[in-house]
């Protein structure tokens, strides 16, 4: 009966501490070995593009969200309209 | 143009993130276009507090060394149409912040924004100095305890000397503000913590806000949400307040809790 009155009545949010560093140590601890993951990962996507089309670095965009069973990466890349054409080479 | 506020307090733990964080989702519930930044480098806490810590691409560092964009460093809060976050960079070491760049990006993000928070963090070094720098104002965040209070009286001074404003020697000084966190007022009716009146005396700066020790602020942190957005609690009111005197409201200092004693503690009475 006590264990029950002073068990939260709410939600606990100790557990969702808990699960929140969870994930995000799990990520961290992966990550900073290479911590220019992104800004490397973001060079080279551009540069990729770039063989193809001309493209702003500013129309790049990363979302990325990290989650307990997998993380997503999200790239949006705004072409310019008047290029809809292929750079010849 | 954007007003830049610097959270500060010298002291490590006394609330300045917490006070960041529902300082500005304050700001931003009253539509006021704000944006937070941690400038703790190698210890991003920030994002935990405000929730956004899986989303986080670039950073404030990322960003002055120009490997990302200021816009897509910064995280939109969901609750918050508002409500934008700078994170800071977990990896890096302090060197890799640079006058220069807190500089520029300020001037970008004042060109957006309406209120630019900078989350300090503890000490006096380079963090601490360039987060205060450019500030307009700033918010000293003091607990009623003789170290805290001692390292607030340090801060002052360096705002009213190291910082642009003063730097300058204008008219225009950074205006400070006193917010008084974790305040026990039973432990100050037993007399065994200062009271307001005690800490004004000695900083001789004006009183933005009275914040209690409320067990809300460590279950908004919890689960990641500015103890602003919980109405109900003491806490919460009190930074709502805080908010409304650093938009120049006059409102009363009120000093109850707001929150209703525990059936057990009822059950067994309390001992102030
Ligand atoms: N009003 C308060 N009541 C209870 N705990 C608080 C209060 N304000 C801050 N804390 C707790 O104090 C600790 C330090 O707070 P934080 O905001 O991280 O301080 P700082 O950024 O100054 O180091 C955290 O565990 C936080 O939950
Ligand atoms: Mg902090």
């Amino acid at each position: 009966m006590f264990g029950f009155m002073l068990r939260p009545r709410k939600a606990n949010t100790a557990q969702t501490a808990k699960e929140r560093l969870q994930i995000l140590l799990a990520h961290e601890r992966s990550d900073t070995s290479n911590a220019d993951f992104l800004p490397l990962l973001q060079r080279d996507i551009m540069e990729v593009i770039r063989r193809h089309m001309k493209i702003d670095k500013d129309s790049v965009d990363i979302k990325l969200e990290r989650g307990d069973e997998f993380s997503s990466l999200e790239i949006n890349i705004e072409l310019p309209s008047s290029q809809k054409t292929p750079v010849q080479n | 143009m954007a007003k830049i506020i610097v959270v500060t307090s010298g002291k490590g733990g006394v609330g300045k993130t917490t006070s960041s964080a529902a300082i500005s989702a304050g700001l931003a519930m009253r539509g006021f276009k704000t944006v937070v930044i941690d400038f703790d480098v190698g210890l991003r806490n920030l994002d935990m507090i405000m929730g956004c810590e899986r989303r986080v691409v670039f950073d404030f560092i990322n960003v002055i060394q120009g490997d990302a964009k200021l816009k897509q460093a910064l995280i939109k809060d969901r609750r918050l149409e508002n409500l934008f976050i700078l994170p800071t960079s977990q990896t890096r070491d302090k060197d890799a912040l640079t006058r220069d760049g807190v500089e520029k990006i300020l001037n970008e993000l004042r060109e957006e924004f309406d209120y630019i928070i900078c989350d300090s963090p503890a000490g006096i070094e380079r963090g601490a100095h360039l987060a205060m720098y450019y500030a307009d104002e700033a918010i000293v965040v003091t607990n009623p305890e003789v170290s805290s209070v001692r390292d607030s009286d340090r801060v002052l001074g360096l705002l009213n000397s190291k910082t642009y404003l003063a730097e300058k020697g204008g008219d225009n000084t950074v205006r400070s503000h006193l917010l008084l966190t974790r305040y026990d007022t039973q432990r100050v009716a037993r007399g065994e913590m200062m009271t307001v009146e005690d800490v004004l005396e000695i900083l001789a700066i004006p009183l933005l806000g009275i914040i209690p020790e409320s067990s809300t602020v460590l279950r908004a942190s919890n689960v990641g949400m500015p103890v602003v957005l919980d109405e109900k609690s003491g806490a919460g009111k009190a930074y709502e307040d805080a908010v409304s005197r650093l938009m120049g409201d006059q409102i009363e200092m009120r000093l109850d809790s707001g929150e209703r004693p525990g059936f057990f503690q009822r059950l067994l009475g309390r001992t102030a």
